[in-house]
Parts: C-alpha cells; sequence; structure tokens
C-alpha cells in the first residue's frame, strides 16, 4: 500500500513539475527571449554564488565533524611507525590540494556570477595569454614536483624488505575464501616452507612437514599477537583467488596473491590497552559498545585492532576478519609460550593422518623435551595414586622393527626421558610390560612382546639403570587396550607400557 | 521533407554557393521509397545523425538499468536491516525471505549488482552513449563532411553495441547470476567458477558481450579517426577544428590503441576458463581442491586490463571536456580561453594515459620499485589538467555568460572536475595509497572525476545538441531543476565517501557494519547518502520525461542557429537530410572561436577573413 501512495506521489511530482516546465515556457514566450535569458541568468547565477558559499562551508563543517573518526586524526593516529609518514603527506597534499579547491571554486561560481548575461554586456574578446599558460603550468608542476618527491621518498622507505640480518619477525597471512590464515615461525624463528600440491582438508597450508623448519610453526585460531616496537615482517599469499591484507589503523596494505608471495614490514608502536587509553579520552568512545546493553563495555573498552580483506574475493569478502593483539614483548612471549606447534598437535601421529604425517610412528627430536616433562608429570602421579589402574603409563614413542624386537633409532628420545626419570626418583621401581595386537599366532605374539620389553629393559640397563629396579613382562595380545578390529584401535594394542611398582615419597624431585 | 526556399538570398547561402565545395552531392533518396522505408531511416540507417541518436538512446536506456541497480545495492548499504520482501517480484531468488517475513539481498547478488553497475555505466553509458553519441552526431557536421568515411562500418559499430548490450542483458537472468567478480574482471576470481556463482556462465556472457563491445569501439574509432583526417571540408585544417572534433579524436586514437589489449587480456581469460591454460592461475586451491595450474600470473592480466582501463578513463573524459569546452565558449560569448593550451593539453593527457596504468596496481604486489616511474607520470597528469581548468575558467571570466541548462551542467563539470580531479592527487602518489587503495576514497574520487563529470558533460552536450538531433528545445525548467538537483544531490551522495574512506572503510562490501568494529561508525551517513542516491535517481528519470516529452512536443527551432554559434552544425537544414548539407559543402575561412570579435557577437566559420583580420587557430 505505502509502495503505492509513494509511486503516486512520485507520478504526480512528475506530473506537477512537467507543467511548471510547461507553464514557465509559455511565460517566456510571452515576457521573451531575452528578457527571459536575463531573469534565468540572474537567478542561476545568484544559486550558484549561494551554492558555492554553502558548499564550502558544508565541505569545512563537515570535515571537522567527521575528524575523530579518520585515520590521521585524533584519536586514530597510525599506531604504526610509518603510518604517520604517510599521515603527514596525506595533510601536505591536502593543504595544497585544499587551497586550489577553494580558489578555483570561488573563481569559477564569482565569474560566472559578475559575467552573468546581461543585455548590452560586450564579452571581451580574449583568445589567450602564454604568459598566464606558463603561470599555472609551472605552478602546477612545481609543486608536483614537491609531493613526487616527498611522496616517493616515503614510498621507498615503507616498501623497503628488512635488511639481512635485521632484527626481525616473520609472520605469514594466507588469503582464502573466506578467512586468513596467520602462521608463526615457533620457537627456531623460521617459517617452515610450503608446497601447494600437499594442501589437504588437515593441512590447510600446504605446509611440507619434511622440512623442519615446519615442526614448531603456530596455526592460532584465536587473537594475534604482536609485541610492540618489534619489527614485522608480514610474508602475504593467497590460496583461491585474490585477497589484501588489510591492517586500516596500522597503515598496512597488500594483496594476497596466488603462487606469488608478497610481503609488507611494520613496526607497531601502541599496544592495544595504550590504544585503548587513548581512545577513553573521547566521548564516543564512552558510550556503550552495544547500544542495546546501555550498561555493559564500553566502546573503548572493546577497542581492536582488526585485520580485514581490501580486494574483492567473492561473497564473502566482507567478513574476513581477524584480531590483532599488541602487547609488551614479555606479554608477547608468554602468549608464545602458550601456543602449541600446529604439526605436533594437529598432524603427528594423529589418528587418520598417516597420510600427510612424513614422520608417521616416528618420534622427532623436537619432542624429546616434552615427552620427558610428560614422564615425569605421569610418573608423580601414577607414584602418589593408590589406584592400580592408574600406575601403568602408556610409552607412546617407543617403536620397533616391524615383527622384531629392534629398537628404531628414534626411540631414544623417550628411552632417555625414562632413563633421567629414573635418575631423578631414585627409589622408582618398574615393571616393563610389552603388548602386541591380535594379528598372527598368539604364542607368537606373546613371545615377541616379552622380547620388546626385554630389549627395553636392556637399553635402560646399558644407560646405568640398575637391574635390580627394573622387571620386564610380555602380555602378547592378552590385553588389547582398545578392540582389534579397526586399525587405529590395533595400533593402540601395540605398546610398550610399565608400571611404577612402588609408592614415591611426595618431596622427591620434580626436575 | 522540403527545405525552405527563402525569396531572398541569405548571407549564408550566398557564402556557400560564392566559396562553398561543389562536390555534385544530389540528394538521391530524398523522398524515394528505398530511404523512407521505417526500417531503413531508424533502424539499419547508415546516416550519422540517426546513428548518434540509436547510440544515446540505447545509452538512456542502460544509463537508467546502471542506475537503478545502484539504487538496490544504496539500500542494502543505508538500510542493511530494511525488509527488502518488496523487490522480490523484480529479484526473485535474489532475496531470501526468512522465517520472520524479512527480506535479505543475497550477498551473491550485490556483488553481481555491484559490478554490472560498473561496467554498464563505464562501458555502455559513458563510452558508447556519450563518445558514440556525439563523435558520430557532431564529427561529420562539425568537419563539414557529408557522412562518416565509412557509413556502412559506422552501422556495423553500433549493431555491434546492441548484441553486445543483448548479450550482457541475457546476463542478468542466469540462474547462477551474472558476473559478480567487480567490473575489473580480476582472475583468479573471473577464471574459476568454483570460486563464485558469477564466474560461471555469467561470466562467459560477460566475455563475449565486453568482445562484441570491443568490436563496436574499434569500428567506431577507425572511423572517427578517418573521418577527421580525411574527410574536413576545404580550409577546415586541425588548428580551425573545434575543441569538440579535438577531444573526440584523441578519444578515438586512444581507443583504437587500447581495446584491443583488453580484448587480449580477454581471451587468455577465456582460454583459461575453458581450455586449461594457465595465463593467468598458478598454484590454485579453491573450495578444497588443488588445481593442477601452475605457471602464470594474475598480475599480468591486470596489467593487460589498466592498459586499456586507464585510457578508458579518459576516453571518458575526454569528450565530455570538448563538449564543456564548447559550450562553454558558446554560451560565454568569448573564445575559449587559450585554444592552443587545450589542445596540447589534451594531446598530453591522452599520450600520459598510456604510461600510467600500473596507479591501479600499487598494492598489488608488483615490485615497489617500479610504481615510482608511475608515481611520476600519474602526477604529472595534473599539470595538463590543471591547465584545462584554469582555462575554462578564464574562459567564463570577462564573459557575457548565458544561464542555460547546457551551460550550467558545464559549469557543474567543471566544478566536479576540480573536485575529483584533485583527490587523484592523494591516490595518485603511491605512499599515500597504502591507506586509500581500494577505501571509499576511491569510489568517491572517481564517481566525481569520471562518473557525475562525465555525466555532466553528456547531459551538456544533450541539452546543447537537442535541437540538433530533434528539431526541437528541451524545456529549460526542467533542465535546471535537473542541474541544481544533480548537482546538489551528487555531491551529497559522494562527498562524504572521502570522510569514510579516510576512516579506512574498504570498497565493495555488503555490510560495513556486521562484521568490524572499525567500519561501524557511519550508519546515519550511509542512510543520508542513499537517500540522496534516490532522490538524483528521480531527477534523471526526470530528465528521461523532459527528453522524451521534448522529442515530440518540446519548443520548436525556428532558426537554424539558436545559440548564435560559430560552428558548420548550425549551418544545416533545421531537419537535414543524409548528407548534411542540401547543396554545397560550406568551407571554413577561419577558426571556430569568433566570439565578440571587433565588436561582433560571432563570426560563424564560413565568413570569410576581413582585409589583414588575423585568424586565431594559428
Amino acid at each position: 500500500m505505502t509502495a503505492i501512495i509513494i509511486l503516486l506521489c512520485i507520478i504526480l511530482i512528475s506530473v506537477v513539475l512537467v507543467q511548471i516546465g510547461k507553464v514557465t515556457e509559455l511565460t517566456a514566450q510571452i515576457k521573451g527571449e531575452r528578457e527571459t535569458l536575463k531573469d534565468n541568468s540572474k537567478w542561476n547565477a545568484w544559486i550558484g554564488l549561494v551554492f558555492m558559499v554553502v558548499f564550502l562551508v558544508a565541505v569545512c563543517v563537515s570535515a571537522y565533524r567527521m575528524r575523530n573518526v579518520m585515520l590521521g586524526y585524533g584519536p586514530l593516529e597510525s599506531a604504526s611507525a610509518h603510518g604517520s609518514v604517510l599521515d603527514s603527506l596525506f595533510n601536505v597534499t591536502l593543504f595544497f590540494t585544499g587551497i586550489v579547491f577553494v580558489l578555483t571554486h570561488i573563481a569559477l561560481f564569482w565569474f560566472a556570477f559578475k559575467y552573468r548575461y546581461k543585455e548590452g554586456r560586450k564579452a571581451q574578446f580574449i583568445s589567450h595569454d602564454d604568459r598566464l599558460e606558463i603561470w599555472w603550468t609551472a605552478i602546477p608542476a612545481i609543486v608536483m614536483t614537491f609531493l613526487v618527491v616527498r611522496g616517493l621518498n616515503a614510498w621507498n622507505q615503507v616498501m623497503a624488505d628488512v635488511a639481512d640480518g635485521e632484527e626481525h619477525i616473520e609472520i605469514e597471512a594466507t588469503g582464502q575464501q573466506f578467512n586468513w590464515i596467520i602462521r608463526y615461525p615457533g620457537a627456531d624463528g623460521k617459517l617452515g616452507t610450503r608446497d601447494y600440491k600437499l594442501t589437504t582438508g588437515n593441512n590447510q597450508l600446504g605446509q611440507d612437514f619434511r622440512d623442519a623448519k615446519n615442526w614448531d610453526d603456530i596455526v592460532p585460531a584465536q587473537e594475534l599477537y604482536l609485541p610492540v616496537g618489534k619489527k614485522v615482517r608480514v610474508r602475504i599469499i593467497a590460496k583461491d583467488v585474490l585477497h589484501n591484507f588489510y591492517l586500516p589503523h596500522f597503515r598496512v596494505k597488500m594483496d594476497a596473491v596466488p603462487g606469488m608471495p608478497t610481503y609488507f614490514v611494520f613496526t607497531p608502536i601502541k599496544t592495544t590497552s595504550e590504544m585503548r587509553q587513548e581512545l577513553r579520552k573521547y566521548p564516543e568512545w564512552n558510550e556503550p559498545y552495544d547500544p542495546a546493553d546501555p550498561t555493559g563495555p564500553k566502546r573503548w573498552e572493546k577497542f581492536e585492532y582488526e585485520l580485514a580483506c581490501a580486494e574483492l574475493c567473492g561473497k564473502g569478502h566482507y567478513s574476513m576478519r581477524r584480531i590483532f593483539r599488541v602487547v609488551s614483548p614479555e606479554e608477547y612471549e608468554a602468549w608464545a609460550k602458550t601456543q602449541e606447534s600446529f604439526y605436533l598437535t594437529q598432524i603427528h601421529n594423529k589418528d587418520g593422518k598417516e597420510n600427510e604425517d612424513p614422520f608417521w610412528e616416528q618420534t622427532l627430536p623436537i619432542e624429546a623435551a616434552a615427552i620427558e616433562k610428560k614422564l615425569t608429570d605421569d610418573v608423580k602421579a601414577a607414584g602418589e595414586s593408590e589406584a592400580p589402574a592408574e600406575k601403568a603409563i602408556r610409552l607412546d614413542n617407543i617403536h620397533f622393527t616391524t615383527g622384531s624386537a629392534t629398537l628404531t633409532a628414534d626411540s631414544k628420545y623417550e628411552l632417555d626421558a625414562l632413563v633421567n626419570v629414573l635418575t631423578k626418583f631414585p627409589s622408582l621401581n618398574i615393571s616393563v610390560n610389552g603388548h602386541t595386537d591380535n594379528v598372527g599366532d598368539s604364542a607368537a605374539n606373546l613371545e615377541l612382546s616379552k622380547q620388546r620389553a626385554a630389549s627395553v629393559v636392556n637399553y635402560l640397563t646399558t644407560r646405568g639403570v640398575s637391574a635390580g629396579r627394573l622387571r620386564s613382562a610380555g602380555l602378547g595380545d592378552t590385553e588389547p587396550a582398545e578392540s582389534n578390529e579397526k586399525p587405529a584401535g590395533r595400533r593402540k594394542n601395540r605398546r610398550v607400557e610399565f608400571n611404577v611398582l612402588n609408592q614415591l615419597p611426595t618431596a622427591e624431585p620434580a626436575s | 521533407m522540403t527545405h525552405t526556399i527563402n525569396a531572398v538570398e541569405t548571407l549564408e547561402d550566398q557564402l556557400t554557393r560564392e566559396y562553398g565545395f561543389n562536390d555534385h552531392f544530389h540528394e538521391h533518396h530524398h523522398g524515394d521509397k528505398f530511404q523512407s522505408n521505417f526500417l531503413t531511416h531508424y533502424v539499419f540507417t547508415m546516416d550519422h545523425k540517426m546513428i548518434a541518436r540509436q547510440f544515446l538512446m540505447t545509452g538512456i536506456f542502460w544509463a537508467f538499468i546502471g542506475a537503478a541497480m545502484s539504487i538496490i545495492f544504496r539500500l542494502q548499504l543505508g538500510f542493511p536491516e530494511a525488509d527488502m520482501a518488496w523487490l522480490k517480484p523484480l529479484l526473485g531468488k535474489w532475496i531470501t525471505v526468512n522465517e520472520a517475513g524479512i527480506g535479505r539481498l543475497d550477498p551473491e547478488f550485490y556483488y553481481a549488482l555491484v559490478t554490472m553497475h560498473g561496467t554498464i555505466i563505464v562501458f555502455f553509458v559513458l563510452t558508447a552513449g556519450l563518445s558514440g553519441t556525439f563523435s558520430n552526431l557532431l564529427i561529420p557536421l562539425q568537419i563539414g563532411a557529408r557522412d562518416m568515411a565509412s557509413p556502412l562500418l559506422n552501422a556495423f559499430s553500433y549493431w555491434a553495441f546492441f548484441l553486445a548490450g543483448v548479450v550482457m542483458f541475457f546476463s542478468l537472468f542466469l540462474s547462477t547470476g551474472p558476473f559478480s567478480g567487480g567490473w575489473t574482471a580480476y582472475p583468479p576470481l573471473s577464471a574459476l567458477p568454483q570460486a563464485s556463482d558469477g564466474s560461471a556462465t555469467g561470466m562467459t556472457l560477460w566475455i563475449v558481450a565486453m568482445s562484441l563491445f570491443v568490436v563496436s569501439a574499434l569500428l567506431g574509432g577507425i572511423n572517427y579517426i578517418t573521418t577527421v583526417l580525411n574527410m574536413r571540408t576545404k580550409g577546415m585544417n586541425l588548428w580551425r577544428m573545434p575543441m569538440t572534433i579535438w577531444a573526440f579524436f584523441v578519444t578515438a586514437i586512444l581507443g583504437v590503441l587500447s581495446f584491443p589489449v583488453l580484448f587480449s587480456g580477454l581471451l587468455l581469460l577465456m582460454l583459461d576458463r575453458s581450455l586449461g591454460t594457465s595465463f593467468y592461475l598458478n598454484e590454485i586451491v579453491v573450495g578444497g581442491q588443488v588445481l593442477d595450474r601452475v605457471g602464470g600470473s594474475p598480475i599480468l592480466f591486470q596489467h593487460l586490463f589498466w592498459f586499456l582501463g586507464h585510457p578508458e578513463v579518459y576516453i571518458i573524459i575526454l569528450p565530455a571536456m570538448g563538449i564543456v569546452s564548447e559550450v562553454l565558449s558558446v554560451n560565454a560569448r568569448k573564445p575559449i580561453f587559450g585554444y592552443r593550451a587545450m589542445v596540447f593539453s589534451i594531446l598530453a593527457i591522452g599520450f600520459l594515459s598510456f604510461i600510467v596504468w600500473a596507479h591501479h596496481m600499487f598494492m598489488s604486489g608488483l615490485n615497489p620499485f617500479i610504481s615510482n616511474f608511475f608515481v611520476v607520470f600519474t602526477l604529472i597528469i595534473a599539470v595538463p589538467s590543471a591547465v584545462k581548468v584554469f582555462n575554462w575558467i578564464s574562459t567564463i571570466y570577462g564573459s557575457n555568460f548565458r544561464f542555460n541548462s547546457a551551460s550550467l551542467f558545464s559549469v557543474g563539470f567543471v566544478s566536479m572536475f576540480i573536485s575529483g580531479g584533485l583527490t587523484g592527487i592523494f591516490l595518485g602518489n603511491s605512499a599515500i595509497d597504502i591507506q586509500l587503495h581500494d577505501t571509499y576514497f576511491v569510489i568517491a574520487h572517481f564517481h566525481i572525476v569520471m562518473g557525475i563529470a562525465a555525466f555532466f558533460g553528456m547531459f551538456a552536450g544533450v541539452y546543447h545538441w537537442f535541437p540538433k538531433m530533434f528539431g526541437r528545445f528541451m524545456n529549460e525548467t526542467l533542465g535546471k531543476i535537473h542541474f541544481w538537483g544533480t548537482m546538489i544531490g551528487a555531491y551529497a551522495i559522494f562527498w562524504p565517501m572521502h570522510y569514510t574512506g579516510m576512516a579506512g572503510v574498504p570498497r565493495r562490501y555488503y555490510d560495513m557494519g556486521a562484521s568490524f568494529d572499525a567500519f561501524k561508525h557511519f550508519t546515519d551517513l550511509n542512510k543520508f547518502i542513499t537517500v540522496a542516491a534516490i532522490v538524483v535517481f528521480f531527477l534523471q528519470i526526470l530528465f528521461i520525461i523532459n527528453f522524451f516529452y521534448s522529442i515530440f512536443s518540446g519548443k520548436k527551432m525556428t532558426t537554424k542557429n539558436p545559440w548564435g554559434a560559430t560552428t558548420l552544425e548550425w549551418t544545416t537544414p533545421i531537419e537535414a537530410g543524409h548528407g548534411n548539407w542540401p547543396g554545397n559543402i560550406p568551407t571554413v575561412q577561419r577558426w571556430a572561436y569568433d566570439y565578440g570579435k571587433g565588436g561582433e557577437d560571432f563570426i560563424p566559420q564560413y565568413i570569410p577573413l576581413k582585409n589583414g583580420e588575423n585568424d586565431h587557430g594559428h
């Protein structure tokens, strides 16, 4: 109904306007052409003059009113080291163009007003003035030269890559429809290599895990942290279509291109909490974050640095948001410690990932520390516990060559860890138990499990653990941990465990 | 049709008889059944004046569609919470109605609308509709030719454009929707149907339509160049050509040199899409599927696209500049100030437009070192542009300025060109572009400088040459309402976008507030912009009403030269047949801008120089 009324109104207004047009045309005929032209010119010259004044005033007033939401002004001064250079270049350009804008508009509408059609006025025959042409070619040329020199100076500084040996953090941003995957290099400070052909549902980035640099790489799912004052080099790439890595507060923007890594180097200079404190001074930032909840947190309390996409990438283009939190270097280190390696937590020796893991059923040197820590904790817990079920500890990282009791080379990480634990807890006595799955002859399995347990004990004694503290037993397939029906279950059943035989005094050292 | 035979021979007739060039022209077709057939007269015509009208009508059709699309996506941006179910009869499945009965615009279709709006306005309206109309109408008339060098190719040029339009229009109704990857059609998005619905059949049809469009632009362009170079009447040397002809001439050269590059870019894209080549594709995983495409570069397409794309914006703006120069001069009753400087600045802009294309690509991953050169060339363009602005303003200085719809739109053009041109100085400087690239600042910049400004040039041309086209005048009152409404409205739409851009809001966001805290301060501003857009849209409908109403019942033209202009198009009969002049072709004796010279209001180009009089074109 409203639509019909609006439509009728529009038709009515059109009819009225057309009628006005017709009527004025008739009066014009009565008044005569020259008289009409004179009136028309007078009216429109005045409207033009008023328009010019209102327009220029509106431009200044609106710009002043908007100053606090525009980047580079008020609370939104640049949060990166290079950003203020760009902001000041913007303002210098604004200064020159502002002058030209105002002067040319005044001249345009003032001349049109002053020299409006009047009966008997003679237009001056001025065809050209070469001196003027030279002036207004030269002056813009000089101003442009100034802006170009300043601009290119800034550009080449900002776009310079990190120099060899310069201290920096390198992170990697990968755009895909429709989110960003951010990768940190982990403890080694180096990002591992990628091959897009290795991409799978599990290995979203196509990381080549044969490259040891990949083992500790971190792919945080939540907020991303950056230390204040440290140079950050973002390696930017896309998986499917073009994206653009855009951090407005840091004046960072660069396309993400499939198959062609790009980069942007910047240094955050304001932590998120410093920024919040700054915003707090402005009344508009003291309004509630959620208008529906007036008592809830204020806008400044919820401020975050946001990562967006600035290159059309499909229907979800407008929703590729991530949060970057800039913190002190200490907080950054603390955060980095809580982040776990993507490979070790998601891929390595995880069920169903055998095709993606080049080190399937193998233990990597990078895991040694974690293994020892886990073993120590487990032994402590088992030693303090009274329940028999909690006395058994699995040795996940001890492997044998198929069908034999020969330990694989990478078993040494857990075995050495066990030696260390036995040294740490001098009163600890253990019984090592071998288990197999139910494939093949049960008697043979039993024999194999015995031999495997023995070879673990053998390793421990050669490393100086007294034989009296150790016992070994083979249980074959008699005590499966899980059902033998599926390969994953059988894998769980092929194992070496040990039982903590005695109660440990609680005072025994933890390290 | 008969032409009036005056009992008394006018000065013009006398001069044409005396000095005119007799090419033994006879109006063979006049009244014979071959030419009087409706189909051959109005449809399959080879008369440049009729082809010009065909381009204009088709351009108006597309302008309506393109503008209507912008209203729909502006509704989404201004009122994202509003119910759009009322659009369901028009848009069908692209409006999804939820359980509460609230209709929402599908994001995929939002991007299709944005893409089509850009393609339609840039190519179909401001290239074909503007350059096609006025180059066709004015080149033969103003240089004193009976028609184009090849009237047949000229007709083909229109029909190729028409076909391009048919294909593009058809693509709007595909079940996967029209192309939705932006008017720049960057691969891989445009190359991979898996990446977006619009990149399926919609993109194929987009490429077909654009290829037909390139054919049209080339046939037209070659014709315009040949006609200007070879068909000028006696005495019409290059320095006596009106600014319009210079502008159309340089525009045609730009088109002929750059459109083929777009075509080759699109051809390679088509091969990537259909034959499994990898010109633009490298190491792609899309939708979890690892593609066997390596070795290409998406940047290559951007180079090819912008090698057309940048000259293209001058293909759009140069004709408008030419029209405005002419209309300002006629209505100021003064010569265009600094004619030669104006010509040289057009030539300089035309030349520079070929070596600045990568300023669209500063943030594309291009080697930052290369950008240095493009910054320098880009900012040099500001110099000839500034010269033009100062010359237009100087043309008004000391004039006897007649305010009518055409001259108002010309003044509006100068204002828009200043406002939009100055923001180009920010964007052309790569360092500032880091912050502003692909934000609303860019939207504000190019809509003002090549959208609104070019439209204003086109409106100035339509109001000014409407009597030439239809033998009647458009209604002046409606024209002035149209102008002031559009002038204020256009600034109301695009000026605030500078602020949203400076706040960092990226362009091509379906919803600014939903996902990002940083971009959601502009709810009220976006409403304001949308309302302004709707008002301006209805003002354009008013223009269309005025246009068609005036064709049939506008004030009749009673004299040949109603504006008192010097140029040759006003020497043809009010209803000129195919061939333009019934007898001799007038010859040219002086430059086109003798207004107010020696106390005379104006001296037409066919009047011989007096003894000792200077010709200012030289």
